[in-house]
């Protein structure tokens, strides 16, 4: 079983990633768990979001305190929100920032793995404005999904709530975040 | 039949689908805090047309319940759904929805009560509720949950049931996690739950009757006594209920309680709810290690099914039993219902009375293990014990 944990803030869209992620890996035949961490929500507040992944059906209910990876879709949370906690050395850190890599483990402290990822400005670029599904991109390409699955379920999803020119653009933003990084 | 639509579902989502396959005449409910988002899912289908029922939005849960009583006496199949500070304050009309033999069935996102102000999971507002007269009914993951609410419609309109089925999911850890779940096909769930027929509608008006009156001490004592039978029913009829649906869904229900790794374990903990399936992961664990562990988990309340229980249980060494609410001077009510069970036994389990998660408090699979390592130790004293708090 894989855990994965989402940073945040309020509106960014990391519970709506988390949830993509458990949609595509549940394509790729998966059991999952996707729950964000409940307080009291506001727009900017820092918050975080879990995804259990198994091959096995999950009877886990606890919260996660040790993820193998963590996404970190905000950059200031580095600082505000100990997006390293419980992350063992062999674990990765995503995180969305025009910085190097070696720069975050300057700024984190972290010695394992640190991936980075302008995911904001793919975003941007894309015209689309969220960096979350850019992150999601570059995080299913870090966990060696398939691109063709991952694509699907985001579109399939995305098209139940925005108009098609807006998913077009989010979907450009995604295979910008995957290709980044596979 | 098998179930042949498996999607990622929050909790929530999973019981307003069974809410739609069920179709009820009417939904009467409070549309906001502290509502669950199953009311909201729910209208969100009416209004698309998905289902025929009517939502009947009032202004308090006590309205709510009152409106379902109403609906449900003049013969409409009805359901709510509710949390935390609404059950209490539908507590009133709950007492009275069982005592009119009101075939509801309500599903609770079980959650604290205040104070002090709290929004997370534990089973004090279920808990309180369990003298009510109501069916109970814990599910520990959202299939669990689904099934248990398309069964509670059976159980709940059963003729010698007729009284109203509460289906509780935990709070946050259930009803907003995303989780696989598989829905059966709408047709299936029609046909399993059926017409519903109301033996004395309200609004028969060739065959009138009255309903809900003023009964004097001449009388109200056997009308309580009629309660008291309908429940002695319940069993018999879940088992009933069960085996048609498994025929219907591949499922494998058999029995008011479920247990796991039990028969020869000489340690077992007792835990409502989506605790089970963390402790299941820890007998798990324990039993690879070589250790003779299990556990068993009610899924039926109320009625207790204490004989079975009892008989499952009198063999073990220790007994360690995880309540998620307080009874405020006395034990835990999961203690209580365990410890009356075994109450006329010579030779019985040492028993221990574990009070966890309380407001939402995560529980840890290595706490769950302690407990086990607890139980091993023949000289352990305080029956009460409360886990991860600080003291």
């Amino acid at each position: 079983m894989k855990e994965i944990r989402w940073h945040g803030r309020g509106g960014q869209g990391a519970k709506t990633a988390s949830q993509l992620l458990a949609d595509i890996n549940l394509q790729e035949g998966k059991f999952v768990q996707s729950f964000p961490e409940y307080g009291p929500e506001r727009s900017g507040a820092p918050i975080r979001a879990y995804n259990r992944v198994s091959d096995k059906k999950i009877r886990v209910h606890s919260g996660v305190d040790e993820p193998e990876v963590v996404a970190v879709v905000d950059p200031t949370l580095l600082q505000a929100a100990s997006p390293t906690e419980g992350l063992s050395e062999d674990g990765v850190l995503l995180v969305n920032t025009p910085n190097s890599s070696d720069e975050v483990k300057d700024e984190t402290g972290f010695t394992g793995k640190v991936i980075t990822i302008d995911a904001t400005k793919i975003a941007e670029d894309a015209g689309s404005g969220y960096a979350n599904i850019p992150m999601l991109g570059a995080l299913v390409a870090v966990l060696g999904t398939e691109y063709e699955v991952a694509e699907s379920e985001v579109s399939k999803a995305l098209s139940k709530k925005l108009p098609e020119e807006i998913v077009e653009l989010n979907l450009e933003a995604f295979e910008a975040g995957y290709e980044k990084l596979s | 039949m098998s179930k042949d639509n498996k999607d990622v579902l929050t909790g929530h989502q999973v019981v307003a689908n069974a809410m739609r396959q069920v179709d009820p005449d009417v939904v009467a409910a409070y549309p906001i805090t502290p509502q669950s988002e199953i009311v909201e899912y729910f209208s969100q289908y009416v209004a698309d047309g998905k289902v025929d029922s009517e939502v009947i939005t009032v202004e308090s849960e006590h309205s709510a319940m009152s409106a379902c009583v109403g609906s449900a006496a003049a013969g409409a199949r009805t359901m709510t759904a509710t949390a935390s500070q609404g059950l209490a304050l539908m507590m009133e009309i709950v007492y009275i929805a069982a005592s009119m033999r009101t075939p509801i069935v309500m599903t609770v996102a079980n959650r604290a009560l205040s104070g002090p102000i709290n929004i997370h999971c534990d089973h004090s507002d279920s808990m309180a509720a369990r003298d009510s007269g109501v069916i109970q009914l814990y599910g520990e993951d959202a299939q669990e949950a689904y099934e248990f609410t398309l069964m509670a419609q059976r159980l709940a309109e059963s003729e010698d049931v007729l009284l109203p089925v509460m289906v509780t999911l935990d709070g946050f850890t259930l009803t907003h996690t995303a989780q696989v779940a598989e829905l059966l096909p709408d047709e299936a769930v029609s046909e399993f739950v059926g017409e519903y027929d109301a033996r004395y509608p309200l609004l028969d008006v060739e065959n009138p009757t009255t309903q809900g009156p003023f009964d004097m001490p001449d009388y109200y004592f056997e009308h309580k006594l009629q309660q008291v039978e309908a429940m002695e029913n319940v069993p018999a009829r879940f088992l009933q209920v069960q085996e048609e649906f498994n025929d219907l869904s591949g499922s494998n229900y058999d029995g008011l309680f479920e247990t796991y790794k039990l028969d020869d374990a000489d340690y077992a903990v007792v835990v409502l709810g989506s605790t089970a399936g963390t402790a299941k992961v820890v007998v798990d664990e324990l039993r690879e290690k070589g250790k003779k562990v299990g556990l068993l988990k009610p899924w039926l309340f109320r009625p207790f099914p204490g004989e079975g229980i009892k008989d499952a249980l009198v063999d073990k060494e220790a007994v360690g039993i995880l309540d998620r609410s307080l009874s405020f001077g006395s034990s835990g009510p999961l203690y209580l219902e365990i410890s009356s069970a075994l109450a006329e036994e010579d030779r019985k389990p040492r028993l221990y009375n574990y009070t966890y998660g309380l407001g939402g408090r995560d529980i840890k699979e290595d706490q769950i293990a302690d407990v086990f390592e607890d139980l091993a130790n023949p000289d352990l004293e305080d029956k009460m014990r409360y886990i991860g708090a600080r003291q």
